[in-house]
């Protein structure tokens, strides 16, 4: 189980005159073997609650517990290795690291030629045809994205944190994608998304609207006013960075 | 050879045993052992110290090493070598030198190399320098190489400063011909105190003549290294230059790459770009579970491959 405990986050904390409070007081459980996807308006704090969960980023106030224990202060790289594996929004580009040298970071090894081909098959992509390729700007945004799906999906874990995993993947590769979630269903995922498709995916949905609360529930009870034209949870002024 | 002779072997020229063909290996300014074949010619100067390297027209899939150790201080060593290409040909250069200075003084290799490349002939040219020995020691390599490249030829030429180099001081220098191709890929790593300059200059004299230099260099502790390129434009050319350095720790780069183009179809670029390593690459690794420190070395370690 993953708690998050009356976590704050405040951008410029150290400014007090230009302090600006983008999570407030929020309190969150992911339980075992579920899916979750978090979703809200833009500058709610979705990325933000990720890169919290992640320890990339520390809240201001507040405590993340993970199956009891406090890893608040727990580093990025403490984190990966009790289990916390993260998809970026937007991947980093490298000069020089091939996908290879990627996935063998990720597996902690030397992967086989036939591991690495799994987990890129996986994501979609022609083993052959990407494994030496450098993970540069030659790849394509939606490349790069099903290449971080493969690094997340071979490294493993407990607690999965896919941040818009649909971002530049093409329409017609969607079910593909929801596969590689079905795939993660006994993990706890945690994914921010926008697309309906995945909402779809979700056992529950988070639904994160700036300085308030978010609104939790179960697919079925939070989509149905999701996709109602008088969208219900708008944006409220201050906030525009995640 | 002894032991020590073939652990710098082993490094500079991946030789576990002397090679087939034609080759040469020289330790502290003399010829240890070497072998010439008739398609490639190796002849001992009579003049100076160093070799003249014949490779004769049409030969292809051939590769010839030429490595140079020391394994003593207070020595400085010179080695002028020619390599002739003929028409058509196509081989391998390993060459490359190892210092290894068990004392406190200065050792020294200068390898003044000078490349004529016949029409449409093609060579790949790899060269390692590494250095090792007692603290407070000097490596120093400070190689001269000067290219002619006659219409068509392609001189691909890899070059790598391994570490352990107290100073180096590399100077390039090329004048391409008609369709000819230079492709250049240095690779710097300094650290502790020590100091790399290396400087480039390319004259694409020739109509449609190309180069190509990357340099990718990775500085730390308080080390310091310059990086100067010179590319003249004097026909319908394309001449591109990409210096990208890393800095770690207190090490500084500088990197001052000049085009000029003389002729109005020259077409030349430069990039340069030197800073500290990315914090989202070492949170990417360091998500995978690395370390910070495991972080630095694979992206340092992918920068120079």
């Amino acid at each position: 189980m993953l708690q998050l405990k009356n976590i704050c986050y405040d951008v410029d904390a150290d400014r007090p005159s230009k302090a600006r409070r983008i999570l407030a007081d929020v309190s969150l459980e992911f339980p075992d073997g579920s899916v979750t996807v978090i979703t809200g308006h833009n500058g709610s704090g979705k990325s933000t609650l990720i890169k919290l969960l992640m320890g990339i980023d520390k809240p201001t106030s507040g405590s993340i517990i993970f199956n009891g224990e406090d890893i608040t202060g727990a580093s990025v790289t403490e984190r990966a290795l009790k289990g916390f594996t993260i998809a970026f929004q937007q991947p980093v580009r490298f000069k020089g690291i091939t996908v290879r040298d990627l996935l063998n970071a990720a597996c902690r090894k030397k992967c086989s030629t036939g591991e690495a081909c799994k987990f890129l098959y996986t994501v979609g992509l022609c083993a052959k045809d990407y494994i030496d390729r450098p993970v540069d700007g030659t790849l394509s945004g939606g490349e790069l994205k099903r290449i971080e799906l493969a690094t997340a999906l071979a490294k493993g874990g407990e607690v999965f944190l896919l941040d818009e995993p649909e971002a530049g993947i093409d329409l017609w590769s969607f079910d593909e994608l929801v596969g590689v979630f079905d795939k993660l269903r006994d993990k706890t995922v945690i994914i921010v998304s926008h697309q309906s498709k995945i909402l779809q995916a979700a056992d529950r949905i988070v639904v994160l609207n700036s300085a308030a609360q978010p609104v939790v529930g179960a697919r079925d009870d939070i989509l149905p006013g999701l996709t109602d034209a008088a969208a219900p949870y708008c944006r409220r002024g201050n906030a525009d960075a995640e | 050879m002894e032991k020590l002779d073939l652990e710098l072997l082993e490094k500079i020229a991946e030789l576990h045993s002397v090679p087939e063909g034609s080759f040469n290996i020289r330790k502290n300014g003399e010829r240890l052992d070497g072998n010439s074949t008739e398609e490639i010619r190796i002849v001992q100067k009579t003049d100076k110290s160093g070799i003249d390297i014949i490779v004769a027209p049409g030969v292809k899939n051939r590769s010839v090493h030429i490595p140079v150790i020391l394994t003593v201080g207070d020595f400085k060593d010179t080695a002028y070598n020619d390599f002739f290409i003929g028409e058509d040909a196509d081989v391998v250069i390993v060459a490359g030198c190892g210092i290894h200075n068990p004392g406190k003084g200065k050792a020294e290799h200068d390898g003044i190399h000078t490349f004529h490349l016949a029409k449409n002939s093609k060579v790949k040219y790899v060269e390692r320098h590494y250095g090792e020995g007692v603290q407070g020691s000097k490596r120093v390599f400070d190689p001269v190489t000067n290219i002619f490249l006659d219409s068509g030829a392609v001189l691909e030429m890899d070059t790598t400063q391994l570490g352990g180099v107290t100073f180096t001081d590399r100077m390039t220098e090329a004048v391409v011909g008609d369709g000819a191709k230079l492709l250049v890929k240095e690779k710097l790593l300094t650290d502790g105190d020590e100091k790399a300059i290396s400087r480039f200059r390319v004259t694409l004299k020739g109509k449609d003549s190309t180069c190509d230099i990357v340099s990718r260099s990775v500085a730390r502790g308080t080390s310091r290294q310059e990086f100067y390129s010179d590319v003249i434009g004097e026909n319908g050319c394309f001449g591109h230059v990409e210096c990208d350095g890393i800095i770690l720790d207190g090490a500084r780069i500088l990197s001052t790459p000049q085009i000029d183009a003389a002729h109005p179809d020259a077409s030349l670029v430069h990039e340069a770009a030197v800073g500290k390593i990315a914090g989202d690459q070492l949170i990417k690794l360091m998500s995978l579970g690395l370390s910070e420190k495991e972080a630095e070395d694979t992206v340092i370690k992918g920068f120079l491959h």
